[in-house]
């Protein structure tokens, strides 16, 4: 109410030039700054995120890996700089968000077959078309489990299974995943792993991955955005170019063996200083 | 509706054998899969809470026969029971039972149409709540029964009065803890909702309000006690010619304590079978609550 009387003037737009990304960059941080508490946690922050590929994001604790994915997502607010998506505003772009705690991000109110349809009723989209979209999904997801169920009588796994379906639901641009594996079991972990990574080689979603475990964000990763600590910046940025699908038998093949090596090393240095 | 759920759900002091199955059945419908249970295996952990109701009836008993307490001051349990039975079998009892329900259920109404909207429209507003928080939690820790000569000046001595009063009692719990719901929504699923598109309007409606229908169940159960114990207090101070509150108090004056003791236990059935009929209630409503 009071800011429609007294709008928010934005401050003048700063005098550096807003430096495009290269070819191919989906997502521009500019000049991204974030205190907490008092002590800046990014400051001048800059970032270009390629488009239709897969980033893990990797670093020290507290460096703020969730911090950067949520404020990229809108869901902390910025204290200042630029983040756009193909030049556009969050607003103006069809994100979706898979969070780590599935228990609380699922509504168990609704049964699960409507909790991934949820998106998609916010969109104002018809019966049938939620319908369509709906078993595409299923189709696509090869469920095994009982969707009219409600998310607590599903498993751990299954719960997760179904909101990365409700994030991919509206065809995001992209897709935000916070440790979405660290509440899981290992068989759990491996069955959503592979699905991800279907439904990337399928539609080439670009995905930000927060990740706590080396392997799983290398496993998945084009790219390692590897981090410092705080005040964060970008330590090192690593292509990983092994060919899809990967599988069981790329954990061992020398060229992830020596990616995560290298990552590692990265990541103890960093923690190191 | 009530009496059906009252033999449903009270292990009720009157039978041993009926009261063992009757109070299986909620747990046997909810799990789906009825037919496959073995056959009933008689559990004599079922009868667990059989025994505290059962001891005070030896010990009353025992206090009354060996004289410990003058018969004057005390009737026999059974005596009373009877007395109880008798006068809920549509005697005079029954009258003063409904009569005080009618006025609890009027009053809880009243507490509920406006409790629930303000306190989750206070709640999705926190700066409003901080606004009229101290008057909630004042007047929620104020005794409702020592503003019963204030109601007396503005209702006199009518029967709205008596509700008026208990609603009043009432409002401030269930207000406080559908705010409480609201304020204490997960952050997550909120922000979940935001992140799917979601307006305002949007979030309050999907979100916030099932969020918060756990605690306003929470409010709508301590309310109704509330209701009930204020309504009882009313019957009985506020002139009445009807009531459980009343009974009580005019068979104390005439030393019927037979009849007092009836009145007595009707009134915590009364407010036992209320809470239990609300716990059911929330456990159907709010499925998902606790898991």
């Amino acid at each position: 109410m009071s800011t429609v009387i007294n709008p928010v003037i934005a401050p003048a737009p700063a005098a550096a030039p807003f430096q495009p990304g290269p070819l191919g960059t989906h997502i521009t941080i500019r000049g991204l700054t974030k205190y907490f508490a008092g002590w800046p946690l990014y400051e001048d922050f800059n970032l270009d995120i390629p488009k239709g590929k897969i980033v893990s994001v990797f670093g020290p604790n507290g460096c703020g890996k969730s911090t950067l994915i949520n404020m990229i997502a809108g869901l902390i607010p910025i204290d200042s700089g630029e983040i756009l998506f193909d030049g556009k505003s969050l607003a103006q772009t069809k994100i979706g968000y898979v969070f780590q705690n599935y228990r609380e991000a699922m509504f168990p109110w609704l049964r699960t077959i409507d909790n991934i349809a949820y998106p998609l009723r916010l969109e104002g989209r018809s019966k049938a078309q939620v319908e369509a979209r709906v078993e595409e999904l299923v189709a696509s997801f090869d469920v095994k489990f009982d969707l009219n169920r409600y998310p607590y009588e599903l498993s751990g796994g299954q719960q997760q299974t179904a909101s990365i379906m409700r994030a991919l639901a509206p065809g995001p641009e992209v897709l935000f995943l916070d440790e979405p594996f660290s509440a899981l079991d290992f068989e759990m972990t491996l069955f959503i792993r592979e699905k991800l990574q279907e439904v990337f080689l399928q539609t080439g979603t670009t995905m930000l991955l927060v990740s706590h475990d080396l392997e799983e964000a290398v496993y998945l990763a084009d790219q390692v955005l590897l981090l410092t600590k705080r005040p964060t910046r970008v330590a090192e940025i690593l292509d990983y170019t092994d060919a899809r699908p990967r599988t069981v038998e790329t954990l061992s093949e020398p060229s992830f063996i020596q990616m995560k090596k290298l990552s590692l090393e990265i990541f103890q240095r960093e923690v190191r200083k | 509706m009530t009496a059906t759920t009252a033999t449903g759900a009270t292990p009720a002091p009157s039978t041993a054998t009926a009261a063992a199955p009757a109070k299986a059945q909620p747990a046997m419908s909810k799990t789906q899969p009825a037919m496959s249970k073995p056959p009933r295996k008689f559990d004599t952990s079922r009868l667990l809470p059989l025994i505290g109701p059962l001891a005070l009836f030896v010990v009353w008993d025992l206090v009354v026969r060996l004289q410990l307490v003058s018969p004057v001051l005390l009737p026999t349990p059974s005596a009373t029971i009877v007395a109880l039975v008798k006068g809920m079998a549509g005697g005079p009892l029954l009258a003063d039972f409904l009569s005080s329900l009618n006025r609890t259920v009027q009053a809880f109404l009243m507490a509920g149409v406006i409790g629930v909207p303000l306190g989750v429209l206070l709640g999705s507003n926190e700066k409003a709540y901080r606004s009229v928080e101290f008057l909630v939690d004042f007047f929620r820790s104020t005794p409702s029964s020592a503003l019963i000569p204030l109601f007396l000046m503005i209702f006199g001595v009518t029967d709205m009065n008596k509700i008026a009063i208990a609603a009043f009692a009432a409002v401030l719990v269930i207000l406080f803890n559908s705010a409480y719901g609201v304020i204490n929504a997960r952050k997550q699923r909120v922000m979940a909702a935001r992140v799917m598109g979601a307006s305002r309007w949007q979030i309050f409606k999907d979100v916030l309000i099932w969020e918060s229908l756990q605690p306003t169940f929470v409010g709508l159960r301590s309310g109704v006690s509330m209701a009930l114990v204020i309504v009882i207090v009313a019957e009985m101070f506020i002139g009445s010619d009807s009531g459980l509150g009343n009974r009580i108090i005019n068979a104390q004056q005439v030393l019927n304590v037979r009849e007092m003791y009836a009145a007595i236990l009707a009134a915590g059935a009364l407010g036992y079978v209320l809470n239990i009929l609300f716990l059911v209630l929330e456990k159907r409503v709010v499925h998902w609550s606790g898991r």
